[in-house]
């Protein structure tokens, strides 16, 4: 047999199946916004076009990539596993998973000590809220406006309405939105005592990394312990040393009661996605183990993908790589700000959580375009489009950081002069 | 329910070991770009700080080493840890390896650039000495280290390293800029000399680790092993040139590359310097008595580890002499320097060839081929008051450094002489190595040279008071700083966890599977390699 798998006569025919047979929408969207990618070949932090553009990833599909694309060590982990393993059976207690559940709460914040797993991040949000649903007996449950989840069927009632409404998906009777880094408002939600869970991501991603207040996490947590509701760390997007610590959520001095991970935490090799609970949020594993169950929840394959990615991360080297790569974004950021203060507004920065505020309610889409030119690859945030999400790899040498802020300074002038002369994003 | 243990093997991709030291690299290459930027006053500052470290526990550890290694002596152990830490630093107190250098009349300024990260192979008969000695002189010129010891003597090593590091980077310099590798094994040591994040590696030990480091594709700064001729001549103050010649062989047990080999003594100055040698402490073995010594040293031609910086006495015993109980060096006679001459060889213990010869150009005749069996480009030594002979000797014998009327051991070594203080002793092109001198700072810091027209119409411009060099931003604080968010910046106070919780290790740090296998892997690599530089 000599025929490919995948064979298109040129980009132009992949992009017409790709809207006749994928998503219309959204590959037009990417060709009206002058973001024409077909990612084809990829590796570490660099990401090739079909038709060989080359650009750095600091998109990273919200962490997905943190250390890099087909990481070799992943890549050989998974590879070496394939020979043995495949997705499993998951009704039996698993090498794997039970590996990997060990591996995760021994490096978790205190008092997680079960771990329940999905294959992506909304089923684990789902997991997490159903959890907490069960070891309270309430059924509210209060996010933040403008938070981001997922989309399955309890986390996109979490999020915001963009996402929700559409499928008739919103679910106002249970699910409350209050105002990031107001306390007060949280604690108005809360006193009815019937919340189940508080879910927060560390900093919420979608809406352009706003950071929380000074204490405001830790105000929240409060909160929860006084009304008896649960505090859920979703970790899916500032975990995994991207804060400069393996949880974001510790260096705000929260232990929380459920921490979910996704993304990053198989490197991108294989999807798993994994729920962290105190004993007393993981009730149901003692009562009625099979009461959630998930055929590729904690994929063995997914697993093995993780446990690698772990202990990577979790490499004493890396941890104070991911420090110097955060002090050279701190200071050669600032010094692009110093030149256009009036455009480049604002940094928004945990380590290599990043948000970059520009002065223009569209700012961060004229940026992007600029950027894709130029030969680096970064996302809007879709619920605040002034901010570009910047988010660069935990294992980057200094040499493409360097590359990186260079490239990045000449898209954020050509970006400032397009929004000058009137340009539409 | 079964008891048998269960583990996947074959996820274990890697060789053990080898992706952390990677990461080492990719760690070292930030702390270097961050340390290369410092100036001068916060050098000094740290390089001060790591060798006070190292001369603390100078005595630890070289009673560590004695234990670890079963090689050597305390004392002069002791000795060449303060050598080479506080040592190394009053000696290059005046040197300057961080501030551009302006020469107004070449119309040239010299700019230094450190070598970046300095792979440094050590030792097991120098261990500690030579780790302090490789990260001072890596710390004196902005460069950062990754040590990786001899697996004999890996436990110590990385004691020291680590001490001299922490005291390092509390004194300002830039996290990582001193690691070291805890398990070495050969692929690791591949992979770390192989990696082009390595900016250079630094090797002393046997021959076959310094060709290792020469085929690897990255530059390199070997230095191999030693079989140092000694000649006395008639004109020699004999009772001296017995004095030294005793204390160098039998300092640290003959464990350092300089210590003498062979003795080349010239009939008419034989009877009186035995008697002198006598009286300093060696035991001239007779022809019997020298036999059971080179057959128990040699067996099959080979020289056995067991020996390696043991006494005389213990030797003498094994061999089932009765020798006196001040006995430092057994002087083992023979006729020809040759190669079947198992006592020509280089011996890693207190055992001295000894060779007798008409004239002193006879002697250098011998000299040359005690060095043709090992040990070219390393060093030698003399004692004689003939300027001429001193001369002729120096330029016939195929090494870079002759002592002159001092014992090789310090001699050579920098220690008793003006020579550079070094344990690594470039052996040059005679010893097939790129550095002919004892190593010192330079040869880990190049220069970019700002070089103007030299059409006296352009002119030279005022470089007075002008670096490009830095303190760290806050010497008090980390480098890098612990990541704060940037609303956070400045009114919250920097702790280690950010006033979250502390941090807890990684659960799996290197897994120690199959660890006893690896172990006896290197344990045959040591023997073979050890035998090898015995043997020749």
């Amino acid at each position: 047999m000599t025929e490919e798998l995948i064979s298109f006569a040129s980009k132009q025919e992949m992009l017409a199946k790709s809207k006749q047979f994928w998503n219309p929408d959204k590959t037009q969207f990417w060709i009206d916004s002058g973001v024409p990618l077909v990612i084809d070949r990829r590796e570490g932090y660099f990401i090739y076009d079909v038709e060989g553009k080359r650009l750095i990833d600091v998109h990273l599909n919200g962490g997905t990539y943190n250390l890099g694309h087909r990481n070799p060590e992943v890549a050989a982990a998974v590879t070496a596993a394939m020979q043995r393993f495949d997705i499993g059976n998951h009704h039996f207690p698993s090498l794997a998973r039970t590996a990997l559940a060990e591996a995760l709460i021994s490096t978790a914040p205190d008092g997680l000590t079960k771990v329940m797993y999905g294959s992506g991040g909304g089923e684990a949000i789902d997991i997490a809220l159903k959890s907490a649903r069960h070891a309270t007996k309430r059924r509210g449950i209060v996010s933040v406006a403008k938070a981001y989840h997922g989309h399955t069927g309890l986390a996109v009632a979490t999020g915001d309405e963009r996402f929700a409404t559409l499928f008739l998906a919103d679910r106002p009777d249970e699910f409350s939105h209050v105002p990031f880094n107001d306390t007060d408002a949280m604690e108005a939600a809360l006193k009815a005592r019937d919340v189940a869970a508080v879910i927060m991501e560390t900093i919420p991603a979608t809406y352009g990394f706003p950071l929380p207040a000074p204490g405001y996490l830790a105000g929240v947590k409060k909160l929860c312990e006084r009304y008896g509701a649960l505090y859920i760390a979703d970790e899916v997007q500032t975990g995994l040393m991207r804060t400069g610590e393996l949880w974001a959520i510790t260096k705000h001095g929260v232990n929380p009661d459920i921490l979910v991970t996704g993304k990053g935490i198989s490197g991108g090799m294989y999807p798993v996605s994994a729920v962290l609970a105190t004993e007393a949020a993981a009730g149901w594993l003692t009562e009625d183990g099979f009461a959630h169950m998930s055929t590729f929840g904690g994929a063995e394959l997914g697993c093995v993908a993780a446990l690698k990615t772990l202990e990577i991360t979790c490499r004493p080297e890396v941890r104070s790589m991911v420090h110097y790569i955060a002090a050279t974004f701190t200071s050669g950021l600032s010094k692009i700000q110093a030149q256009y203060p009036d455009w480049f507004t604002g940094v928004r920065q945990d380590g290599l959580v990043m948000g970059l505020e520009f002065g223009h309610p569209q700012g961060a889409k004229f940026v992007m375009k600029r950027l894709y030119e130029n030969g680096v690859w970064a996302i809007f945030s879709t619920l605040d489009p002034r901010v570009l999400q910047y988010k660069p790899g935990i294992l980057l040498t200094p040499a493409v950081c360097e590359e990186l802020l260079e490239r990045t300074e000449v898209a954020i002038a050509k970006a400032r002069d397009d929004v000058a002369k009137g340009a539409r994003p | 329910m079964t008891e048998t243990p269960i583990s996947v093997s074959e996820l274990l991709t890697d060789p053990a070991g080898v992706p952390r030291a990677r990461a080492m690299l990719q760690r070292a290459e930030w702390a270097g770009r961050a340390f290369a930027r410092y100036d001068k006053p916060a050098v000094d500052a740290i390089v001060r700080a790591a060798a006070a470290a190292g001369a603390a526990r100078a005595r630890e550890y070289a009673e560590r080493a004695v234990r670890e290694t079963g090689f050597g002596v305390v004392e002069h152990k002791v000795l060449k840890n303060v050598a080479c830490s506080t040592g190394v630093v009053e000696h290059y107190a005046g040197h300057d390896y961080v501030t551009p250098r302006v020469d107004a009349a070449a119309k040239v300024v010299e700019v230094p650039r450190p070598a970046g990260v300095v792979l440094a192979l050590t030792p097991s008969t120098n261990p500690v000495a030579t780790v302090f000695f490789k990260c001072l002189l890596a710390l004196m010129t902005r460069s950062v280290v990754v040590v990786s010891p001899h697996p004999m003597a890996k436990e110590v090593c990385a004691d020291a390293a680590r001490a001299l590091g922490e005291a390092a980077v509390k004194a300002g310099a830039p996290d990582g800029v001193i690691q070291v590798v805890d398990e070495p094994s050969v692929p690791l040591i591949d992979a770390l000399m192989t990696d082009e994040r390595t900016s250079v590696i630094v090797a002393t030990g046997g021959v076959p680790v310094v060709r290792a480091a020469y085929s690897s594709g990255t530059p390199a700064i070997g230095v191999g092993p030693g079989n140092v001729p000694v000649l006395v001549d008639a004109t020699a103050d004999l009772a001296k040139a017995a004095r030294r010649i005793v204390d160098s062989k039998s300092f640290d047990n003959s464990v350092l590359c300089t210590n003498e080999s062979v003795l080349i003594v010239t009939e008419q100055a034989a009877t009186a310097l035995l008697r002198h040698l006598k009286q300093a402490g060696a035991y001239l073995l007779a022809p019997d008595e020298r036999d059971r010594v080179a057959a128990m040293l040699f067996p099959g031609g080979r020289f056995d580890i067991r020996f390696v910086g043991k006494d005389a006495s213990w030797i003498a015993a094994e061999a089932g002499l009765r020798v006196p109980n001040r006995t430092r060096v057994l002087l083992a006679p023979f006729d020809l320097v040759v190669p079947e001459e198992p006592l020509a060889h280089e011996k890693l213990c207190p055992v001295l060839g000894l060779v007798r010869v008409p004239t002193a150009r006879r002697g250098i005749d011998a000299a040359r081929a005690v060095l043709r069996l090992s040990g070219r480009g390393h060093s030698a030594a003399i004692h004689s008051a003939d300027p001429q002979v001193i001369m002729e000797y120096g330029a016939a014998v195929e090494v870079l450094r002759v002592a002159v009327n001092v014992g090789n051991s310090l001699g050579s070594a920098g220690l008793e002489t003006n020579l550079a203080p070094t344990m690594t002793i470039g052996t040059g092109f005679f010893g097939r190595s790129s550095v002919g001198e004892n190593l010192h700072p330079s040869h880990l810091v190049q220069w970019t040279r700002l070089a103007y027209n030299r059409d006296p119409a352009e002119p030279f411009g005022d470089f007075s008071g002008l670096t490009p060099w830095q303190a760290p931003a806050d010497p008090n604080g980390r480098v890098p700083p612990y990541p704060v968010a940037s609303n956070q910046r400045g009114d919250y106070p920097v702790t280690a966890s950010g006033g979250g919780q502390a941090h807890r290790p990684a659960r799996s740090e290197l897994n120690g599977s199959d660890a006893s296998a690896l172990r006896e892997q290197i344990r045959r690599l040591i023997l073979e390699e050890l035998s090898q530089l015995a043997g020749g």
